[in-house]
């Protein structure tokens, strides 16, 4: 606990200090930025549009959460008490500018936030310490069955909540998009996370997934069930060709490697163009079936077969429940091998590799088995991808798609499953949900567009991450094998090559 | 006495130009301590290193019960029944002890992991205390211990220590030193140390050699050396 007894100044005094330089920063970062907006004219010449209303609430905006983070130690009550100032704040600005009446509601709610808050501080700072429970029953089993079955029941509740119509879009925009990437995210972890080998060119396997399925169904014409462990042993053959070169490397110089990989898959795919058909892509890949049914609304089609009045969403339905599926999967494999010893030679690997060596470990192999695997499951997933688009493209397997999968990957945690999932659900759902935030365009004026901003807003997470959380959301590592029950280590207790 | 369990024969090992090892010729009899000591880059470590076939030997034979083992992989190495506990201990900081040792039974696909896991428990007793804590929350003196325990999962017949007693407090030392002996004594151990140290591996040790600039400058037996001017000004008195 923090001594207050010999404190060199008084806390106000030093919270006022501290919030001013921070607005004076603010102020000089938001002139350049916000005071001024060049517009056309009627002319059509480029006028400069003074905001200095934007840019006074800014700094305002900070100065206050800046006062308040250095008055309130607790993190809880600053959670209550930074955004209810800039409620207050907002509510003020609206008061004066627009609307009085709606403006002071608003700002009475920021202000009973803020007042909530001060007492909150209090009685949390000079509540004991919490001592740690060393025996709390294990409510992580619980939780898991708890997401599962949400996960099952998902497509169903949406259905019966919006309609076959209003729930396509979250199916396929949440559901479907969102697993994608967490069977990615969970397939680039086995080599980044648990292997501890930084791949930047994961995208490669998936783009070899999808042309697989793309070029096998369409040339032979051969069903998805039989595409998909195909387009898995070619995604892992093609890892291992990879792991070859870079048995040697490591970290940085990896990374570049493994960079220039996947940009050769996609330049081979856009310029071999009687294989790939070069940019124009593959089309009309066959949709997927269910088992064999096609969903549609003919006689033998699936809609038909069980009594059901046909609509698209059936199909979407039965996506979702693949791509659960293959995620599943892919974390069930993960987590058996972890268990094994080529999934504790692999952390061993990451951990330090000359120790490994001098162990008998075959670090050959346990790097390709790593690659291998990795890959297989992004081929999978591209196979899944090609299946649902009915359409592949060098355009899809671009750079940024590598580097969201690994921020996914880092962002979750090195090697926690759980947190890799819920990194995938935060980036890939959050870039949708802004898509969905038509009322900020009442505070930002019409020509808003939220989505414009994700790369900013993404960015922004990125640093504040790192900072706060920089070995990820879930940092601990989750023992592979425990007695009674698993106690994690938190992820500052240890130092990656340090004692 | 037969042949020596391992024999190291003109070894030349380099780093790129600059070469490290220059006609090293060590001999480890079956049942011995014997101890390499020597000061900050004389080429201890690499010697190490070079028995485990990385940085590879540029000449001379490595051998091992009988068998070359200059070109053999390092994985192999391990499985011919060499262990190390190499310098800077590079236990696995963020798996649990429980883990580690498993990673050192890993030779021989962890057949007599239980049997074993109770012995080097009972030569370390603090590691089943900390079983389930990862690595790198332990101790250095734990750490240490930790390697040993490590290299000895895989039933070795030689055991290669690198500087055991390195950043250890002088009373952890005395336990881990008094340890090697014990194993070696009831044991029969084998066991080659590399160490700074030289006051604590030469009394230990049955002979030892000194190496200098990657040579071997002198040998003899260990209380022997001990007892020799040169090395106590050298060593002893002057490296504190």
């Amino acid at each position: 606990m923090a001594a207050p007894n010999d404190r060199p100044r008084p806390v106000l005094q030093t919270a006022l200090v501290d919030a001013g330089f921070a607005g004076l920063v603010t102020f000089g970062l938001s002139f350049p930025l916000l005071a001024y907006r060049t517009e056309q004219d009627m002319q059509n010449q480029l006028v400069v549009e003074p905001r200095w209303s934007l840019s006074l609430v800014a700094v305002v905006a900070i100065f206050c959460a800046r006062l308040l983070a250095g008055l309130i130690q607790d993190w809880r009550a600053r959670a209550l008490a930074i955004p209810g100032a800039l409620v207050a704040v907002y509510g003020g600005r609206l008061a004066l500018v627009a609307d009085p009446a709606t403006g002071a509601g608003v700002a009475c709610v920021g202000l009973a936030l803020l007042a909530i808050a001060f007492p909150l501080d209090a009685r949390l700072r000079h509540a004991p310490a919490q001592v740690a429970r060393s025996e709390a029953p294990d409510r992580g089993g619980l939780f898991a069955i708890g997401g599962l079955v949400a996960l099952f029941l998902f497509p169903f509740i949406m259905l019966a909540w919006l309609g076959p119509a209003g729930s396509l879009k979250w199916i396929n925009n949440f559901g479907v998009q969102i697993l994608i990437y967490v069977m990615l995210g969970w397939g680039l972890n086995i080599v980044v996370g648990l292997a501890g080998l930084l791949d930047l060119g994961y995208v490669a396997f998936y783009a070899v997934g999808a042309y697989s399925y793309a070029l096998l169904s369409t040339t032979f014409g051969l069903s998805f069930w039989i595409c998909l462990p195909l387009a898995g042993l070619l995604a892992a053959f093609w890892g291992v060709i990879l792991g070859f070169p870079v048995l040697r490397l490591r970290g940085d110089y990896l990374a570049i490697v493994t960079m220039a990989f996947g940009e050769i898959i996609r330049i081979v795919l856009i310029n071999w163009t009687d294989f790939s058909n070069g940019y124009a892509g593959i089309s009309s890949i066959p949709r997927v079936t269910f088992f064999g049914v096609p969903f549609t609304a003919n006689d033998d089609g699936f809609a038909t077969l069980f009594g059901l009045e046909f609509t698209p969403i059936h199909r979407t339905i039965f996506l979702y429940f693949l791509i659960l599926c293959l995620a599943l999967l892919t974390n069930a494999v993960t987590l058996r091998l972890r268990r094994l010893p080529i999934g504790r030679a692999w952390e061993a690997l990451r951990e330090d590799e000359i120790a490994c060596r001098s162990l008998g470990v075959n670090t050959v192999n346990t790097k390709l088995t790593a690659f291998a695997l990795g890959a297989m499951f992004g081929g999978f997933a591209g196979a899944f991808f090609a299946v649902r688009q009915n359409f592949v493209s060098p355009e899809s397997f671009t750079f940024i798609e590598s580097a969201t999968i690994l921020a996914i990957v880092v962002l979750g945690g090195m090697g926690s499953q759980i947190g890799v999932a819920l990194a995938a659900v935060a980036m890939i759902g959050g870039t949708e949900i802004l898509r969905e935030l038509d009322f900020l365009k009442q505070i930002f004026g019409e020509s808003f567009d939220p989505a414009q901003y994700r790369m900013l807003i993404f960015g922004l997470a990125m640093v504040v991450m790192m900072i706060w959380k920089p070995r990820g959301l879930i940092s601990s590592r989750a023992p592979s094998i425990f007695l009674k029950h698993k106690r994690s280590v938190a992820g500052s207790m240890v130092r990656e090559g340090h004692g | 006495m037969s042949q020596p369990l391992l024999r190291i024969e003109g070894v030349e090992a380099a780093y790129g130009e600059i070469v490290a090892l220059r006609d090293v010729n060590i001999d480890v009899n079956a049942g011995e301590i014997v101890t390499l000591i020597g000061a900050n880059g004389a080429g201890k470590s690499t010697l190490m290193m070079t028995i485990f076939g990385s940085p590879r030997a540029r000449a001379g034979r490595i051998i091992f019960d009988g068998s070359d083992i200059t070109a053999m992989a390092p994985h192999d190495i391990a499985r011919s029944g060499i262990a190390q506990s190499p310098e800077g201990r590079r236990i696995f900081a963020r798996m649990s002890v429980y883990e580690n040792l498993q990673m050192g039974a890993a030779v021989n696909g962890g057949a007599f992991f239980n049997e074993d896991l109770e012995r080097v428990f009972a030569i370390f007793p603090r590691l089943k205390e900390r079983m389930r804590q990862s690595g790198g929350t332990l101790s250095g003196g734990e750490q240490q211990m930790l390697a040993i325990a490590r290299a000895l999962m895989s039933r070795p017949r030689l055991l290669l220590l690198d500087e055991p007693s390195l950043g250890l407090a002088p009373l952890v030392v005395k336990l881990i030193f008094d340890t090697i002996r014990d194993l070696n004594k009831r044991e029969g151990l084998t066991v080659f140390l590399v160490e700074q140290n030289a006051f604590h591996a030469l009394k230990l040790a049955d002979r030892a050699y000194v190496l200098v600039n990657g040579r071997v400058t002198m040998s003899g037996g260990g209380r022997e050396l001990l007892a020799r001017p040169e090395i106590r000004a050298a060593y002893l008195e002057g490296g504190a």
